[in-house]
Formats: structure tokens, C-alpha cells, sequence
């Protein structure tokens, strides 16, 4: 079975005298279908972590194999091409386009497809009313609270059926009301089968989902699934709840 | 393990590309109406510039084409001590035995004031000449009247005037539905015709014309023309020009000045485009003051946009994808002024011209010119920003 997202033995080094490690040999396997948090205080590497995983950085060394394609190797324009296709992101300070209605802003996730405007729209449609916004689809971030922008930011990591979701600090932008509506919203995602993975610095959200990889230093420090499945280090078996 | 295929790769269709290049502009009307203002305004200025210069310069040559351009005017003058030199009292016969010469006309100074009435105070003339001359003068001058009739042989015996158009604004003439009179010295002279301009020669607008017999028996009159006005076989002009002096005077042939009217109405076409290059030269200062002003605002944009950016890289944006977006903002931005300019300049033409009454001339190099001098300098001025907004490193945009 092929992983949604495979890092081995993933090196990143900024330049600098010396050269700063931000990243220093990270081992991390997630399945398809899993909710993982990956959990690390400011300055733990979790930022270049996220970038790594979602093929916005390039690893110094190491493999990154987004749905078994090892994209290390490829070329900016290869990359790319994983990005549209395999990986949907979910922001803190959302990136939704104003002016553009909830529609066409979640239509976006599609643009780099070469889909037609049409069916673009269609499956924005469709999306849109998966987070539960299938009444607001005309309107545009201006006119939406926090919540609901973080969904259609949600919405638009989902269109295009990616193998996995990250999402960073999802919920570092909202209320606690809206912080619980959204992470519901997650799991329910999760639970129809998408695979997510949330960054977050908060320990009572990354309890709350069912496997946590803990970053401190550049390092993995604990992942909840080895521990519970294999403490020797096999990297085979992933924890399902 | 099951067999892994590389996804395909970003495309962003060639509609998609233009849709998302006029997301920008379209979502800050505002600054896109004012960014595109300088190159409209430049547009507007060389295309407008082109097309009145075009209409009027039209119109120019039309005038002179109807005006005839073989006619010479004969003077005395022009030699050494010639102040007071006179033509010979001939000078018309000589002049019209000439085999090249179609028509011929003199005009003689005659030595009368001329008064609305016998109440205007002496002296206030306004500057209004008496003259006589020959009953072909209309024909040779190819004059039009405003309003009565022309001498003719029987009426140019008798103190019967016609009035020029300057002349008969100053004597307060505005028609000849009444008899009217005017006073000539002593002499009650009956105003039988107004005259139309005319272009060639303009001194007649300002002279009140009596008949050369009249002028003999009435007035003071001297023998010798003043001037003589020619009309010429067409391609004969330079020849016949040539050989006016010693025709006309061969003992001083120095002292005959021949002149070619149309030629100064030539040469105010010709100083037009003078103008014309320099209003051009204004228009392109313009356009690039109206480049440079897209190209600050487009790295303006690429800066205030950087988490965009970011998220169309995200999404799976290439780099060419991002240098399309901002180089088809600034086209659209730059062909948006374009047009502008265009319909503005085109007005502007349209409604001077009218005005005018001149041919409403659009030069279609001046519009097509215009409008791909818009749009290339749209590219030159989006390609800047653009390859920064391509070169941002995606973690480096969405940090933003």
C-alpha cells in the first residue's frame, strides 16, 4: 500500500555560518485516511516540516514521496504539477481572493488542473456544500465571518480530491467557537475517508485527534503511532483509531 | 508496493490565463482606472494629434486644389532703389500676350477715400482701399460673390461698387437687400456686389472695387496696375514665371516681383507638420511617463500580493504560470488605457473637425499604431514585475 506522504531520513539545512539544521533526519510515514497533528512549540522546525511535506521546500537531503512519487527529483514544473493534483492546503490567514466569490475561490483549487470554468465550479459547488456552506456559495470573504472563510478555505483543499490535506494552524485565526466548529469539520472530513494533517501549537488540539507527531529541535520527538505500535522504530505501521 | 505515475503537470488554459490576468485589475477598479489614465492620455494626445492634422491638412489642400494653384500675382518692386518703381501702364496687355497665360487682370490704387456716408468724420476710413479693376477679375481670381453681382461692362462705367468681405464687415454691409450706397470722395456709389473671401488674394478683402472706367472719369486713378493676377497654363507655371519681368518691363525687368500665392498656403501646410511632430513628440513622452507609471504599479501589486502569489503556487501554479498572470495584468492594464486613448483621441477629432466643417480623417496608422504601442509597452512595462512575482520562492510569498 503506497503512502500518502513518505519522508525519509529528510535533511534541510539553511546557509549560514554555520548552517542551520532545521530539519535534521525526520522519518515520518502517513497513510491514506489518517487525522494526524503534528505538534511543536515556535522555532521547532514544525513551519519547515509543513513546507517539506507540502512540496513548497525543497529537503537537503532525503526522500519525499507524495502518494509513492519521490518529488526530490523532480523539476520546479513536476513539483508543481504534484501540488495541483495531490495536496490541498489549509492556511492560518486562509489566502482566500477578495473580490472573488466563496465559489470562484474554492473554483481555484482546480485552476492549475486545466479544468474548464464550468465543471471548476460544479465540483466548487459540490465542495462547498461538503463543509457545509452550500448557502453562502455567492458570497465573498468580506461578507463571511472567520469561520466561514476557513471553510471555504477547507473546501478549497478538498476540490480537487487530493491524497492528503495540510493544514497549518488552521484555527489560529478564530474563535474557540469557530476553533471547535472547524476541527469538527476536519474530523467529519476525515471519517468520509480524506487524509489530513493539521500543524498546530496547541496541545489540546492535537490531543483531540488520533495520532500526534511531537517536533522539538529539528527532530521527532515522539509519534503516538510508533509508540503504540511498534517501540523498536518500524515505520511500517501507521495507527488507525 | 503498487506501480507510482508522476502526476501530470500544471496547465493553466490560454482563457484561464486571461481570466486570472484580469482578476487583479478587476477586484481595485480604482487603481486600474488611474494606472491606465497615462497611457490613455498618451494614446489620446497622438491619435487625436494624427487625426486633426490630417483632417485640417486635408482640408488645407482641398482649399488650394480649388483655388487653382497656377495663379501669379505681378508686382512692382523687389530692385534696388525700387521704392516708388511702378509697373508699365501695358503691364496687363504684355502680360496677357503671353501664349502661356489663360486669363489676366489688373488692379489699380486710385486715390479716393471711401465712407459708409457722408456723416462719417474724414479720415476714418478703417482702413479700407479704393481700387479698380479689369471686369475678369472675378473669373481670374476664381472669386465667388457673397452676395449682388460682379462689374460688368456696363455696370463698371458708372460709380458702381464691389465691396470685399473685410471691407463690407467694417462699413457695416451685411447684405444688399436694400439699395445701398456708400461715399467715395464726393461720390454717392451705388453697392452692387459683396464678395466671399479671397485666400489668394487677400488685399482685395479689405478694398471696396470700382470699374476701371469709372475709376477714370469719377475718381483719381493712375495708368499703371498695381497688381496684375495671372492665371496660368497648368505646368507652364515656372516657365511663364520666368519670363513675366522682361516681358513686362524689359528696361527693368528687376523692378516686376512675381509671386505664387498658393505657395504660402502650401508652405501653412507644410509648418503644420512641424506642430504635428512636436504634439507627437508630447504624446510619447506621455505614453512613457504612462508605461512607467503601470510598471510602479504593477511592483507594487507583485509586493502587496505576495501571499497570492503564494497560494497560486500552492495550488499548483508553475513560475510561467505567475509571470502570465502579472505580464497579462499589465497588457490588459496598458490596452484598457489603449482603447481609451483611442475613443478619446477619435472624439476629439470627430467633434474639432465637425466644428470646423473639414473631412473627418482618422488616420488607421494612428489607431492601429496607437493601440499596439499601448500593448507593447504593457509587456515591456509587466515584464519586470512579473519575473520578481515568478521568482518568489513559495515558502518566502505565503510567509507574507
Amino acid at each position: 500500500m503506497t503512502a500518502a506522504l513518505e519522508l525519509q531520513q529528510v535533511v534541510k539545512e539553511f546557509p549560514g555560518e554555520p548552517p542551520v539544521r532545521a530539519l535534521d533526519d525526520v522519518s515520518v510515514r502517513i497513510d491514506h485516511g489518517e487525522l494526524v497533528a503534528v505538534i511543536g512549540p515556535s522555532g521547532s522546525g514544525k513551519s519547515t516540516l509543513l513546507n517539506v511535506m507540502g512540496t513548497l521546500d525543497r529537503p537537503t537531503h532525503g526522500v519525499v514521496r507524495v502518494d509513492g512519487v519521490d518529488t526530490a527529483r523532480q523539476s520546479d514544473n513536476e513539483v508543481a504539477g504534484v501540488r495541483s493534483r495531490k495536496i490541498g492546503f489549509v492556511f492560518q490567514q486562509f489566502f482566500l481572493l477578495e473580490g472573488m466569490t466563496a465559489v470562484d475561490n474554492v473554483a481555484n483549487g482546480l485552476l492549475y488542473q486545466g479544468v474548464s470554468l464550468a465543471e471548476r465550479r460544479d465540483r466548487s459547488r459540490e465542495a462547498l456544500s461538503r463543509v457545509g456552506l452550500g448557502h453562502r456559495l455567492g458570497h465573498t470573504p468580506n461578507q463571511m465571518s472567520g469561520g466561514e472563510r476557513q471553510r471555504v478555505a477547507v473546501a478549497r483543499a478538498l476540490v480537487h480530491r487530493p491524497a492528503f490535506v495540510l493544514a497549518d494552524e488552521p484555527t489560529g485565526n478564530l474563535d474557540s467557537k469557530s476553533t471547535g466548529a472547524v476541527i469538527d469539520l476536519i474530523r467529519e472530513l476525515n471519517a468520509e475517508g480524506t487524509t489530513i494533517v493539521v500543524i498546530t501549537h496547541d496541545q489540546a488540539i492535537a490531543n483531540s485527534l488520533p495520532r500526534q507527531v511531537s517536533v522539538l529541535d529539528g527532530r521527532i520527538q515522539s509519534d503516538s503511532a510508533l509508540a503504540v505500535a511498534s517501540p523498536a522504530g518500524s515505520q511500517l505501521q501507521a495507527g488507525q483509531p | 508496493m503498487t506501480a507510482v505515475s508522476t502526476p501530470p503537470r500544471s496547465t493553466l488554459r490560454p482563457v484561464d490565463v486571461l481570466r486570472v490576468g484580469a482578476s487583479g485589475p478587476l477586484a481595485r477598479r480604482m487603481r486600474t482606472l488611474l494606472s491606465a489614465l497615462g497611457i490613455s492620455i498618451g494614446i489620446a494626445a497622438m491619435v487625436g494629434v494624427l487625426g486633426l492634422s490630417e483632417s485640417s491638412r486635408s482640408a488645407l489642400l482641398d482649399e488650394i486644389a480649388s483655388l487653382g494653384t497656377n495663379l501669379l500675382t505681378v508686382e512692382a518692386g523687389g530692385g534696388f532703389g525700387a521704392g516708388d518703381s511702378e509697373l508699365p501702364d501695358s503691364a496687363t496687355g504684355t502680360i496677357g500676350r503671353i501664349a502661356t497665360v489663360n486669363e489676366v487682370s489688373g488692379v489699380w490704387d486710385v486715390d479716393a477715400d471711401v465712407y459708409r456716408n457722408e456723416f462719417i468724420p474724414e479720415g476714418e476710413t478703417g482702413s479700407v482701399r479704393v481700387v479698380a479693376a479689369d471686369e475678369s477679375l472675378l473669373a481670374t481670381l476664381n472669386g465667388t460673390m457673397a452676395d449682388g453681382r460682379y462689374l460688368d461692362e456696363a455696370t463698371s462705367a458708372y460709380p458702381n461698387a464691389v465691396v470685399g468681405s473685410v471691407a463690407a464687415e467694417r462699413l457695416g454691409i451685411r447684405n444688399l437687400d436694400q439699395p445701398t450706397y456708400v461715399q467715395i470722395d464726393d461720390q454717392l456709389v451705388e453697392v452692387i456686389g459683396l464678395l466671399d473671401e479671397f485666400p489668394l488674394a487677400a488685399d482685395l478683402d479689405r478694398a471696396v472695387i470700382i470699374g476701371t472706367n469709372a475709376a477714370q472719369e469719377f475718381f483719381d486713378a493712375g495708368d499703371a496696375p498695381a497688381v496684375v493676377y495671372a492665371r496660368v497654363v497648368d505646368g507652364a507655371i515656372d516657365e511663364t514665371r520666368d519670363v513675366i519681368p522682361a516681358n513686362t518691363d524689359p528696361a527693368n525687368p528687376e523692378e516686376v516681383t512675381v509671386s505664387r500665392p498658393s505657395d504660402a498656403l502650401e508652405a501653412q501646410a507644410a509648418a503644420d507638420d512641424a506642430l504635428t511632430t512636436l504634439f507627437l513628440g508630447l504624446g510619447a513622452v506621455a505614453l512613457l511617463v504612462g508605461g512607467v507609471g503601470i510598471a510602479n504599479v504593477m511592483v507594487i501589486a507583485v509586493i502587496e500580493r505576495r501571499g497570492e502569489i503564494g497560494l497560486r503556487r500552492a495550488l499548483g501554479a508553475t513560475q510561467a504560470h505567475i509571470r502570465r498572470q502579472f505580464l497579462t495584468e499589465a497588457v490588459l492594464l496598458s490596452v484598457l488605457g489603449g482603447v481609451a486613448g483611442v475613443a478619446i483621441g477619435a472624439a476629439a477629432t470627430v467633434i474639432y473637425a465637425t466644428s470646423q466643417g473639414w473631412r473627418v480623417i482618422l488616420p488607421t496608422e494612428a489607431v492601429i499604431g496607437g493601440f499596439a504601442a499601448a500593448v507593447l509597452i504593457g509587456a515591456i512595462a509587466g515584464l519586470y514585475p512579473a519575473m520578481r512575482a515568478a521568482r518568489l520562492a513559495p515558502t518566502e510569498a505565503l510567509r507574507g
